[in-house]
């Protein structure tokens, strides 16, 4: 089948699952609690789809990705509940504002080879917390009061274009430059790779799109606090990554699912919560331990040519 | 074609190329080899652009490339093949080969150079799908030449393209070399295996901790007494 009509295909079965959970909200069948786990995931997807862009295609290691979702969620409620401005508009802000944030942090840390970048992300998570937590005009501590503006159709889209946006650079020229970075950096170098700029540019990428997830976490509840944005956030996130398969978009996308179900079914028991987590962590790592899907996407089980592995590479 | 002059390459404080010049002419195949550490790796990475000398000039075809980055350098026409074959692991035989030709714009050539590779090589034809990981250590070692070759170079700089394989594939490599060079690609060999590399060269560069001391045609090297003694094992 041709690969576009492979890509539309997906299109076409994404928008009937997106019309069910959107009629059964209408409808009433599915209440608060549960559409809100509906976004919530989705939210998770865009977080590890757009970590899994920086660590599982290029494989640079940031440890702070919460530290975009705190800006695109600040910038964008701020947008909206103090500047009037539309809530789409806000969002685009709000991930403009994170991608910007990724290029001041990634251009100084990734010129470098070694792992300079996850020491700065971490850095930059928790300088990015203490700001917001001194800034009365967001509310400091006690938090800023956000509009209710998040709905199942914004969360849902949020995810398409994450998804779009990120399989097909991946499939790009420009994601085998990022895959070859991830494999060899020096080689990469070598084959006239502009390694550099790729890391950059993969980095803001995510940096956006973890932006875009902050603005819908804003607004999917009325209040957002510093505290919310600390590194057990950045550590969820990554853990989306790993335990998916670093390099597997749909790993990251089925990990994020498993464990939001599992962490909501968990939640009156934080330290359970840590504990499950760990343990789950552990066992994967000792049975699979390149995740669960490994670099493997779900759609190469459907086909019976063996492609690349870790966002296949087409001719 | 390639004229190195008087270059200082460092480590931060330490010192690995001390004033050397060395010169490649078109069509050659030039060898440059030493003991371990002497800085033969540190000279191929200069030149590609992945170090840059603190002083001395470096230049391709008359036109300085010292210093600047390595995306242009091999836009110019320097392939290297750097030391451990460092292929792609994770993708195919063809995906290496096909990001060997990342810069090139002329698909239709590419693909063309593509069979060709497979000519020199078979083996990668049969294993074109394979994941370059899996390859044995020989086969690795084609990967990372046919994969520079890609880039179509006018220069190709191979470092220790003979390690670790055993004698037949050693040959084999060598003999691959000198097609290469049949083909119109010039060649700075670096090689631990002096007898090997010294058969194949037209001319060689010794060098010892990050100076050259010994130059001249390949020939006379490999009569010369204080080659025989430090490379060639014995008298
Ligand atoms: N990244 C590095 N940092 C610091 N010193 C280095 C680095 N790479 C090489 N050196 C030093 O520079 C000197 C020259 O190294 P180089 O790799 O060029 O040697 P070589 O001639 O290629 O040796 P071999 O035959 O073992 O590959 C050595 O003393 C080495 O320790
Ligand atoms: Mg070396």
């Amino acid at each position: 089948m041709k690969k576009s009509k492979i890509f539309w295909i997906y299109i076409a079965v994404a928008l009937v699952v997106y019309a069910i959970v959107e009629l059964l909200i209408v409808n009433g069948q599915l209440d608060m609690y549960y559409s809100n786990l509906f976004i919530t995931i989705a939210i998770n997807i865009i977080l590890a789809v757009s970590l899994h862009l920086v660590i599982g295609i290029t494989g640079q290691f940031s440890i702070g990705h919460a530290g975009f979702l705190a800006v695109g969620a600040y910038i964008s409620a701020i947008f909206t509940t103090n500047l009037g401005f539309p809530f789409p508009v806000a969002l685009i802000i709000g991930a403009i504002v994170a991608a910007v944030a990724g290029l001041i942090v990634g251009i100084p840390t990734l010129r470098l080879k070694g792992d300079y970048l996850a020491i700065a992300t971490l850095g930059f998570a928790e300088i990015i917390r203490i700001i917001f937590l001194n800034i009365d005009y967001v509310g400091g501590a006690a938090g800023m009061q956000v509009d209710y503006l998040t709905t199942w159709t914004y969360a849902f889209f949020g995810v398409l274009i994450t998804i779009i946006v990120i399989a097909n650079f991946t499939n790009s020229r420009h994601g085998r430059a990022c895959i070859a970075v991830r494999e060899d950096e020096i080689a990469a170098d070598a084959m006239g790779i502009n390694t550099t700029y790729y890391k950059v540019l993969a980095f803001a990428i995510g940096s956006f799109f973890a932006g875009l997830a902050g603005g819908l976490f804003a607004h999917n509840f009325f209040i957002i606090q510093p505290s919310q944005f600390g590194f057990l956030k950045s550590f969820d996130i990554l853990i989306y990554v790993v335990l998916g398969g670093l390099g597997s978009l749909s790993g990251a996308v089925i990990a994020a699912i498993l464990l939001t179900v599992i962490s909501l079914y968990l939640q009156d028991f934080p330290e359970t919560r840590m504990i499950i987590y760990s343990l789950v962590l552990i066992i994967v790592m000792l049975y699979r331990p390149s995740g669960l899907m490994g670099t493997k996407e779900i759609t190469d089980f459907f086909k019976f040519n063996k492609k690349a592995k870790g966002g296949k590479v087409n001719e | 074609m390639l004229t190195i002059n008087e270059i200082n390459v460092f480590y931060g404080n330490i010192q690995a190329l001390k004033g050397v010049s060395l010169e490649v002419n078109e069509g050659e195949i030039v060898t440059l080899i030493g003991a371990n550490g002497a800085g033969k790796s540190t000279l191929l990475k200069t030149v590609s652009g992945l170090l840059k000398p603190k002083q001395g000039t470096i230049e391709f075809q008359g036109k300085t490339i010292a210093g600047k980055a390595a995306q242009t350098i091999v836009k110019a026409g320097i392939s290297h093949v750097p030391e451990g074959r460092r292929v792609f692991s994770n993708m195919s035989v063809e995906e290496n080969l096909d990001l060997g030709a990342y810069l090139r714009k002329d698909h239709k050539a590419v693909a063309e150079d593509k069979e060709r590779i497979f000519k020199i090589f078979p083996i990668l034809l049969e294993r074109r799908k394979q994941l370059s990981g899996t390859l044995s250590g020989g086969e690795q070692q084609m990967l990372a030449m046919g994969r520079a070759i890609m880039a179509r170079p006018k220069l190709l700089l191979l470092d220790e393209p003979s390690m670790g394989l055993a004698p037949l594939m050693v040959k084999t490599i060598f003999h691959t070399i000198e097609e290469i060079r049949k083909e119109g690609t010039t060649i700075l060999l670096v090689e631990q295996n002096a007898h090997m590399a010294l058969s194949i060269a037209d001319r060689a560069y010794v060098i010892e901790t990050g100076h050259v001391v010994l130059s001249g045609l390949a020939k006379d090297l490999q009569e010369a007494e204080q080659v025989k003694a430090a490379y060639l094992g014995g008298l």
